[in-house]
């Protein structure tokens, strides 16, 4: 019989194709429709955090430093009210090999294909991780592919992603470029059924325990230095991971009190399928495109349950504009002579703003730096911007609109991280859990599972099932 | 035209679906345009540019596609000049010297 390659055909075996490219029965940790046991998937799946820091160790993997941010800080503490403007630290993840903290991500993966027989591993990605993946593989003697949305229907692609796909090459892997559009899911799907290889997903028990020795190694590194955890991590949010596996780390140290900030690249009013829009944006990840509907529905992903699941652990979320983090990704070169992201420092531009609403003996640690390069790094980025009829100029940051304009804040004092509504985004977490699993009726053990995923208290769930009109209560 | 020789390093291209297989959920202007691929391997057979050749690629798998260059080239680079970036350092420095507010 033929093998049916038509869009439909393939997505319709998508969950027998996936099964055996992660070796995960999902289904195990099921409980219902609406739950699922989140923690015990974790446990079974994925690695202690011991033995990730010794997979990790024997790859050159994590143990980054930690840099103290001196001159943003002392900039910041120009702008804030009297004893104000708490102490920046960034986590120069750049220093892992394949330049980013998804090295890490992609180190538990890798080993696990490896230990399983995999000949090779697949990674669907635009960004660092498909060069975190193929450095991985190359050390442990793996094949690579990397499939990536990269350009327009005008064959115009995006200087960041290109650069990505040159640094996945010089790994070794064979790098697959797309234009834009969801149905990279399709070629992913039929790329693993006819090699066989490992789906060294983001979103795995692997990945996410991958990041937890970051949220460890913050705690530990702090507490060797100042003998007390640090009072905040902001960590760049998108599909969710980084925040994740970070918070889950801090609190495997037992740092409980340390508050967990999420900051993405507001993005609003561009939509992620549009070829037009494609490269209208310039940040390609870290963005609200990702960080909003990750957030509020997990599970969208090329797994059947995310291990990432950001409202668990968020405590805050802010937003920050494009030009703002290419100012302060110039910030960090010019005074702190690092030079480094654009995309990492999105967190960094949201730091620079938060601190100057903590205390002066206040710390708040920025959990991520990555490399930076040709085509990957402001320069390029806005010189793209002007290309594709974006205006680049000096004025009031809060006014930028994506898509249209890239507004550089005239003066440091103008960078304003936005907070989000988190009570809002619990709540289209909830309706979209109880809507796309179609259900009218919550068990307790479903009442449990909710609260835990969005952290929410038990009157504020039942108020928002009152709302959506979904019956609660009993077995 | 030039032959291109079996065994050379080239890009080629292909298109995985037209317009009318594409995902039902989409934009308007997505769904107007093909989902389009490009990847590189080595040549399997003498070509010329613009056949559909096959390629063996990095990780050894074969891959069909129309031939459209010969040792594909990065050409991503750090783009036109951007002045407006320069005015950043000398900004920052200048209120760190004391120019700006009175703290300490």
């Amino acid at each position: 019989m033929k093998n049916d390659r038509s869009y439909e055909a393939v997505m319709a075996k998508r969950g027998e194709i996936m099964k055996k490219a992660v070796g995960i029965d999902y289904e195990e940790f099921s409980q219902g429709k609406v739950a699922f046991d989140y923690e015990g998937m974790m446990r079974k799946t994925g690695y202690s955090l011991e033995e990730v820091q010794n997979i990790q160790h024997s790859v050159g993997v994590g143990n980054t430093p930690l840099l103290e941010l001196k001159n943003l800080t002392a900039l910041a503490r120009k702008f804030a009210p009297e004893g104000k403007g708490a102490r920046i630290f960034i986590k120069d993840e750049a220093s892992n090999p394949s330049g980013s903290y998804k090295a890490r991500r992609a180190s538990t993966s890798v080993y696990h294909a490896k230990k399983n027989g995999f000949k090779g591993v697949i990674a669907a990605t635009s960004g660092n991780y498909g060069a975190a993946v193929a450095s991985q593989a190359a050390i442990h003697g793996l094949d690579t592919i990397v499939i990536q949305e990269c350009y327009d229907s005008r064959g115009v692609g995006q200087p960041e992603i290109i650069e990505k796909a040159r640094k996945c090459e010089a790994y070794g892997a064979e790098v697959v470029q797309l234009t834009v559009g969801p149905e990279l899911f399709y070629t992913f799907l039929t790329t693993l059924e006819d090699t066989g290889y490992f789906n060294a997903s983001l979103y795995t028990p692997f990945g996410i325990a991958g990041v937890e020795t970051l949220g460890y190694e913050i705690s530990m590194n702090f507490r060797e230095r100042f003998g007390k955890d640090p009072d905040a991590v902001i960590c760049t949010n998108a599909g969710g991971g980084n925040l994740t596996g970070t918070a889950r780390g801090l609190i495997k140290a037992g740092a409980e009190h340390t508050r967990i900030i999420g900051a993405s690249v507001d993005l609003s009013g561009l939509h992620m399928a549009s070829d037009n829009d494609f490269n209208r944006k310039s940040f390609t990840t870290g963005h609200t495109g990702f960080g909003m509907p990750y957030a509020t529905w997990p599970d969208r992903t090329d797994v059947p349950r995310s291990a990432a699941r950001p409202l668990r652990y968020m405590d805050e979320y802010v937003l920050v504009s494009q030009g703002e983090v290419f100012y302060m990704t110039e910030a960090l070169a010019q005074i702190e002579g690092l030079e480094r992201g654009p995309a990492g420092n999105t967190s960094l531009a949201a730091a620079f703003s938060l601190a100057q609403e903590m205390g002066k003996d206040e710390t708040i640690v920025v959990q991520e730096s990555e490399y930076t390069g040709a085509g990957k790094h402001l320069q390029p980025q806005l010189s793209f911007a002007k290309d594709n009829g974006i205006h680049v100029f000096f004025g009031d940051p809060s006014k930028e609109i994506p898509g249209q304009n890239i507004i550089l804040p005239e003066n440091p004092s103008m960078i304003k991280a936005r907070k989000v509504d988190l009570m809002k985004m619990k709540k289209s977490y909830i309706k979209n859990a109880v809507q796309k699993n179609e259900v009218q009726r919550l068990n307790e053990q479903e009442m449990n599972f909710l609260q835990d995923d969005a952290k929410l208290t038990r009157e504020a769930l039942t108020e928002f099932l009152d709302e959506l009109k979904v019956e609660y209560g009993g077995a | 035209m030039s032959l291109v020789e079996k065994g050379s390093w080239v890009r080629i291209y292909d298109v995985v679906l037209e317009k009318k297989d594409r995902s039902p959920n989409l934009p308007e202007d997505t769904k107007n345009v093909p989902l389009e691929m490009w990847n590189k391997g080595f040549l399997l057979e003498d070509a010329n540019i613009g056949d559909y050749v096959k390629v063996k690629t990095l990780t050894d798998r074969v891959v069909a596609g129309k031939l459209i260059e010969i040792n594909p080239t990065y050409s991503h680079s750090f783009g036109k000049f951007v002045p407006e970036i320069l005015t950043i350092g000398k900004q920052l420095k200048e209120i760190l010297r004391g120019g700006e507010s009175s703290e300490e």
